[in-house]
């Protein structure tokens, strides 16, 4: 940044609006964009929650036993039913995000975007029901 | 930090399909429909039986590891924008790179260790 020997780089002395933190409840559409982006806040959250149930696996029965007694609790009943509800949101966005993130070209062909949001829940479907078989089969 | 910006990328982005694909059913089963009673939770020795599988282990590494990354860059963004933290870039970076480089040691080491 070409700034003179006054100018820090993010508190450069030019006339700027301040912005209020709350900016994103302005608009549906900037509202969506925050809560898409809180998503991997509960993308992080199942992953804690599969390191406790290995630490648990790792420890013993019992341990496992209190695992499962413990994600029955009122406090853990809501703290998963919301992160299922975004990472669902956090699925369905980025499914039908790949065609602009992604040319699939067939034949010298751009293929549309809906062959490709389409194969996507294809896949979601075929993944979900083998790791539901796998996990009840045991 | 620009030299490995674009493998961040790809760890965000790997991360975020593998979380797609794989995060909504378990989130689903182990979250909702074991403690609710809907399904039968499998017992400690079916899922230890399970986990005897080398490709079982491999597979938990991936979907709680990847999905760190994910988090970790996404994150890193929504403190940038969401709360006008722009001038703590490198702090905030190190805190959430560091997280998921820390999460996925654990993950390894647990998935390694365990009898």
């Amino acid at each position: 940044m070409n700034v003179g020997p006054h100018y820090t780089l993010y508190h450069p002395r030019w006339y700027r609006r301040r912005v209020s933190v709350w900016w994103w409840l302005q608009k549906r559409s900037y509202t969506g964009f925050v809560l898409r982006e809180l998503t991997s806040v509960f993308v992080a959250f199942f992953a804690v929650v599969y390191l406790w149930q290995l630490r648990a696996l790792a420890q013993g029965p019992d341990a496992y036993a209190q695992f499962l007694a413990r994600l029955k609790t009122p406090l853990f009943l809501t703290l998963d039913t919301v992160a299922f509800l975004f990472v669902l949101f956090h699925a369905i966005t980025w499914f039908n995000l790949t065609p602009k993130a992604m040319v699939v070209r067939a034949r010298g062909k751009r293929v549309p975007d809906r062959v490709i949001i389409g194969s996507n829940y294809a896949a979601w479907l075929v993944v979900s029901v083998a790791v539901a078989v796998v996990l009840l089969r045991g | 930090m620009e030299r490995i910006t674009p493998l961040l990328w790809l760890l965000f982005s790997a991360g975020g399909t593998v979380a797609a694909l794989f995060l909504p059913v378990h989130l689903f089963l182990t979250g909702l429909a074991f403690p609710l009673g809907w399904l039968e939770a499998p017992s400690y020795e079916s899922v230890l039986h399970l986990m005897a599988r080398p490709p079982v282990r491999l597979y938990l590494f991936v979907i709680i590891a990847l999905p760190l990354f994910h988090w970790a860059h996404r994150f890193r963004y929504t403190l940038y924008d969401g709360l006008q933290l722009k001038h703590l870039t490198m702090l905030i970076a190190v805190l959430c790179y560091g997280a998921a480089v820390l999460g996925t040691i654990v993950t390894a080491y647990l998935l390694w260790t365990m009898p």
